[in-house]
């Protein structure tokens, strides 16, 4: 349980930040197809027999770069990310019946677990790794938080000025593939676009401020998690994953009963 | 399955459908392929992949919840698809200029319906086994009523599409305009969320929840690569994704491996030879120079 409380606590702050811009930056689809590569990348790790955090990180970082090099962003480019993560997703299918049918100890259960994710399973080992590896990605989003967020926000006004706004894309779509990766660890992949866009979706709808947003989209995000942490240690049949995106959802409709505010009135940096 | 392909291709024909579980496979197939096609052509029209993949999903937890409630899986596929289109209907934000907003909601309804299939799952002891079916689906042991059922939910769903077919093609390709000349744009966003979640709550009890959204998306991507002119795109939607899924079942039939992912690598390799037909090789590398340039 402790393992999971630090685990959980530190990949909640990474998905809650990067969450953030993922929203703001009209991308959950992004996020969504993310999230599905993450199935393919650890099954076929699963499947050659190595360790599925190198599939999974190897599959999400390597897809991510290759949407945002693409020039793939935004609205108009949903069907390419669609057909390409359909696709990813049909030789996940295929990794994982070569899994079940190779592997004598395979069952559908690994499958499962990373499908819906194993919290409760996290060794100590792996629980520090995972919390070295948020580390990781907050300090390289607080680094670029202030040039991303111009870019988010008017990318043709930020690049006139002078930031780099491509490589900008690259290196954010980079880290929500890393966040994915990690979230896949806690929550499984299928499960962790609800830590990247109800913290996030919620904190955008309750503040119009950049940075207060940002710190509230990761203390929803903490919060969602440590809540589905103790609904599931109270009554031991609610699986963890589900106590926790039921949290970060109920978290996302209340946002709906606070007082509406106006786009544009008192935003400021 | 003991067959074994030949180059003798009547004789390969003649073993494909010896199982009359074969037959319904490919009837089955053949319905999804062309309802899919035909739906998903509007829903890249409209842009609407994120709804329409969360759309698919959604079944995942309604069969669930259906099997560990003794009733039918198709009453929870049809009864939380159809909820979740008029969920996503309320949340659509009037302005065009909050996708964000609107997709960070969509998102959220997509991981908790998947979050509440899990727990289903885990109430319901002993059907672990059943997950990877359900979420990938099973061509196999498909019976003649449901195979009566698709085609009726498919032929009202066409028929119901076809009814709004050209005010709906004008709503998607400019609502402004749509609006402005009396077309009744907010209601046809709602009735086509509606047939989309039916068709997927259709489809995915065939094709497992993961993958209906290929049989959604990528023929129509294909489609639309190849020509501008609605009625030939829509014909060319149906043809890729009957094509498709054929070969796919027969390929899948001589081989150990499932269906899923032969359909869709067929799907996305038509999708990569258009791309390649229409904008040649070195297409991609020069527009992204211009782009560079341009910033």
């Amino acid at each position: 349980m402790t393992n999971a409380v630090l685990a959980g606590t530190a990949i909640a702050v990474a998905t809650g930040l990067v969450g953030y811009f993922m929203v703001l930056r009209g991308q959950v689809f992004t996020g969504d197809a993310l999230s599905h590569v993450s199935v393919t990348g650890a099954l076929a790790a699963l499947a050659f027999g190595i360790d599925a955090r190198i599939g999974l990180f190897a599959a999400t970082i390597a897809v991510g770069i290759g949407i945002a090099s693409l020039g793939l962003r935004g609205k108009a480019d949903d069907v390419v990310i669609g057909s390409v993560f359909a696709w990813v997703l049909g030789l996940g299918v295929l990794f994982l019946s070569l899994y079940t049918t190779s592997r004598s100890g395979g069952n559908g259960a690994a499958g499962v677990s990373v499908l819906f994710g194993s919290i409760l399973g996290l060794s100590a080992t792996r629980a520090y790794v995972a919390v070295a590896v948020a580390a990781a990605i907050v300090l390289c989003l607080l680094l670029m938080a202030r040039p991303l967020l111009f870019a988010s926000v008017d990318d043709a006004v930020a690049a006139a000025r002078g930031v780099r706004v491509r490589v900008l894309d690259v290196v954010f779509l980079a880290l929500v593939g890393a966040c994915a990766a990690e979230a896949t660890q806690a929550v499984g992949a299928l499960l962790l676009l609800g830590l990247l866009a109800a913290p996030a979706g919620a904190a955008i709808r309750l503040t119009a401020r950049p940075y207060r947003a940002l710190v509230l989209s990761a203390a929803l995000g903490v919060l969602a998690m440590w809540a589905g942490l103790l609904v599931s240690d109270v009554a031991p049949r609610v699986p963890p994953s589900f106590a926790i995106i039921a949290v970060a959802s109920a978290v996302y409709a209340l946002s709906f009963l606070a007082r509406p505010r106006r786009r544009g009135s008192n935003a400021s940096m | 399955m003991g067959a074994h392909f030949s180059w003798n291709l009547v004789d390969d024909l003649r073993q494909l459908f010896e199982f009359p579980f074969m037959v319904n496979a490919f009837r089955a197939g053949t319905i999804v392929a062309v309802v899919a096609g035909v739906i998903g052509w509007f829903m890249v029209v409209r842009r609407q992949a994120f709804a329409g993949h969360t759309l698919a999903v959604v079944g995942f937890p309604g069969a669930a919840g259906a099997v560990w409630l003794g009733v039918s899986a198709s009453w929870g596929f049809f009864g939380f698809c159809l909820g979740a289109a008029l969920l996503i209907a309320a949340l659509r934000p009037e302005g065009d200029e909050r996708y964000g907003e609107e997709s960070a909601g969509i998102g959220v309804v997509q991981a908790f319906a998947l979050a509440a299939g899990f727990l289903f799952i885990s109430l319901y002891r002993g059907f672990l086994n059943g997950i990877n079916s359900l979420l990938f689906g099973s061509f196999l042991g498909i019976t003649n009523e449901q195979v009566l059922v698709l085609l009726i939910v498919g032929v009202a769903a066409l028929a119901a599409l076809g009814a709004v077919a050209r005010p709906l093609l004008f709503a998607s390709v400019d609502p402004d305009v749509a609006a402005a000349r009396g077309v009744r744009v907010r209601a046809l966003s709602v009735l086509f969320l509606v047939l989309l979640g039916l068709t997927v709550a259709e489809v995915s009890q065939i094709t497992g929840t993961l993958l209906v959204f290929a049989l959604l998306v990528m023929p129509a991507a294909t489609a639309q690569q190849l020509t501008a002119r609605p009625a030939w795109s829509v014909a060319i939607t149906v043809a890729i994704g009957l094509a498709v899924t054929w070969l796919g079942l027969a390929v899948a039939y001589f081989t150990p491996y499932p269906i899923g992912f032969f359909v869709t690598t067929f799907a996305f390799a038509a999708y990569l030879a258009a791309t390649v037909a229409r904008n040649g090789w070195r297409r991609p590398w020069r527009f992204k120079r211009a782009r560079t340039l341009a910033t």
